[in-house]
């Protein structure tokens, strides 16, 4: 049965990719590609590859960012996007290019990672401070700070004349992904592994800070440690691709609601749903107006904000 | 200080503000270029300052809290979205669409009823609590408004972000020729709120003492959604959706005057509205150089005020 659902699973990605790699508005079919047309060779080599490639590190990488989040904040309405670490990010990368913008763009990307380590953190340390939780409170005031540090953001873009920038980062998009561009989005892959080494302890801290401290861990240690992966993820696709809204709330729930709470089982099925969840909707956003494109994110935020309105519904524990 | 003294004084400040805004630079030459476009401003200010107040002020009458607006709940958002959706069955260049009188009446038409279903959506539930039912309607604002991007983006791709800045007001885009048109339905309802004030104010009294005085909870509370509908629509479509302004402008009204007579709130809170408004204007005119826009600020302070609110809310 195991093997089956493996099986089958890897069979709907590469139909998924190779849908992904052979619709677009350059007809590079795949009889075109088999004689080896140079020109077909050059769009799938620039444009293609880098874009599915792309596509599957955001997609997996925002996905396990969520399933972390939700473990150190034990929350399971927690994710980038509820925690203000993707707004921090792009407060981070608006500083960077006002007061940076001759630096590398390594450089840029620290800030933006700074940034969202810093904001995370104090949002969690504020949530440590809460005395009382509710599930829906958490996400509440997280997103109610994202609202606010998003604020700062338009704030410094008004007044350095970026907001024509800042609406196309806050506006996820693949199509600008071209070979180049997009290499950043590599760091998820160390982050992903790191995050499956360390998942035992993730789970650790989900049960609470007393429980993680009786068996040994430094309960502190692992939420940096968990804030600093989440950071990583989310900064390099903000930088990279743009803001994915709910993406890292709704998968691991997702996932979760069917294979139970197991992190270290979970995180490659978050990974993989993550990753086919933004394939399919990629490859809907460029078919639907077809030759046009719908960025991604806006499919996402619809369809995620559904599923985020369900999952709230359905939480009894909050009745 | 007494409540009148305190309303005199806003009444004086509201007044300064405003003759600051119209005044501002007119000299005998330029007066008549500059009044056209102030007025209308101004205008939509105190019309959408009568209609945010007033329909937030309500709103937690009838669900009796202090911390719901309907803009936190996507009741703008939801406005906006009936737009895209004329949009995109009608095309972006039909009659509907162009003439303002006829867009409105059919989208406020179309917004009483979704509004009444989403009212029935948040509160017909039982045992949700506050928080959830805010996340839920947070996130039910959200969508409505990437749906609304969604639908724009479908009809016009070419042209998305024109039809979007031409159909969506907000403060920096006034929708002008709605403004003089918006007085009556604005004017009708609130003068029907006038009339159920004396209910509402035994309805703040919670709805079971207030159905053990006699009063039909249930219809009131129809009516005055029904009337809060109209209002969204006409705050919405002359200045777009304003996330907090309802909030803070009903939570000062509350910290400063101790009456609880809804028609002395009512107006208390649309006068502090236009002395926010038009004194926020002032202040990024002067102080800040224009270098924002107002949304910015109603955000930023609204923002920050609301996680205050939800701190101090701790246990419900």
């Amino acid at each position: 049965m195991q093997h089956v659902r493996v099986i089958l699973s890897v069979a709907v990605l590469l139909i998924m990719a190779g849908a992904s790699l052979l619709i677009g508005v350059a007809d590079i079919s795949a009889d075109r590609l088999l004689s080896a047309d140079p020109q077909a060779m050059s769009v799938l080599l620039t444009s293609r590859i880098p874009r599915l490639l792309a596509i599957c590190l955001a997609g997996a990488g925002l996905s396990i960012a969520g399933l972390i989040m939700q473990q150190i904040v034990q929350n399971r309405f927690a994710a980038p996007s509820t925690t203000g670490t993707i707004d921090c990010a792009l407060l981070g990368y608006i500083v960077s290019l006002v007061a940076f913008s001759e630096l590398s763009e390594w450089a840029h990307l620290s800030v933006i990672f700074f940034f969202s380590v810093a904001g995370t953190l104090l949002f969690i340390r504020f949530l440590q401070r809460l005395k009382f939780k509710n599930t829906a409170l958490v996400p509440l005031i997280g997103i109610m700070y994202g609202n606010v540090v998003s604020s700062l953001t338009t704030f410094i873009a008004y007044k350095y004349d970026l907001v024509q920038t800042m609406s196309s980062w806050r506006i996820a998009n693949f199509a600008s992904v071209l070979q180049g561009n997009y290499e950043f989005l590599y760091l998820a892959i160390p982050a992903s592994a790191l995050a499956y080494y360390y998942a035992s302890q993730f789970s650790a801290a989900s049960i609470g800070e007393s429980f993680a401290r009786n068996i040994g861990l430094d309960y502190q240690k692992i939420v940096l440690f968990g804030v600093i992966l989440v950071a990583v993820l989310s900064s390099a696709v903000v930088m990279i691709v743009g803001v994915i809204p709910f993406l890292g709330l709704i998968v691991p729930n997702l996932v979760a609601i069917f294979m139970g709470d197991n992190i270290r089982r979970n995180l490659p099925w978050t990974a993989y749903w993550g990753t086919v969840l933004v394939l399919s909707c990629d490859v809907l956003g460029r078919l639907i107006i077809f030759p046009y494109e719908i960025p991604i994110s806006m499919i996402i935020s619809v369809l995620g904000g559904m599923v985020f309105i369900a999952l709230v519904l359905r939480d009894k524990s909050n009745a | 200080m007494r409540d009148s003294v305190k309303m005199w004084l806003l009444l004086f400040a509201g007044i300064a503000f405003t003759a600051y805004f119209l005044g501002k630079g007119l000299t005998a030459d330029n007066y008549s270029f500059f009044l056209a476009n102030r007025i209308p401003k101004v205008l939509a200010i105190m019309i959408a300052s009568v209609a945010i107040a007033t329909s937030s002020l309500v709103f937690q009458t009838i669900t009796n809290n202090q911390i719901l607006t309907p803009s936190i709940l996507g009741f703008d958002a939801l406005y906006v979205m009936i737009q895209s959706i004329i949009l995109i069955i009608f095309g972006s260049s039909s009659y509907l669409l162009i003439n303002p009188l006829l867009n409105f009446s059919v989208a406020t038409a179309i917004m009483v009823s979704l509004s009444m279903g989403l009212f029935l959506l948040y509160f017909q539930r039982k045992n949700t609590n506050l928080f959830s039912l805010l996340l839920i309607g947070i996130v039910c604002g959200s969508l409505f408004s990437s749906m609304t991007n969604f639908f724009t983006l479908i009809v016009d791709p070419a042209e998305f972000s024109t039809v979007q800045r031409a159909m969506f007001a907000s403060f920096n885009n006034v929708n002008g020729e709605l403004v003089y048109w918006s007085l009556i339905p604005l004017l009708l309802a609130v003068g029907y709120l006038w009339r159920l004030a004396a209910r509402l104010d035994v309805l703040w009294l919670g709805i079971d003492n207030a159905r053990s005085l006699g009063i039909d909870t249930r219809k009131v509370m129809m009516q005055v959604m029904l009337l809060i509908s109209v209002l969204i629509s006409v705050a919405t479509a002359l200045v777009g959706p304003v996330l907090f302004l309802g909030l803070i402008v009903v939570s000062l009204t509350r910290q400063l005057f101790r009456s609880y007579h809804h028609r002395f709130l009512m107006l208390a809170s649309t006068l502090l509205s236009v002395v926010l408004l038009t004194g926020g204007q002032w202040f990024i005119e002067s102080m800040l150089d224009l270098e924002t826009t107002i949304s910015v600020i109603i955000n930023f302070i609204g923002g920050s005020y609301f996680l205050l609110l939800l701190m101090r809310n701790k246990v419900q």
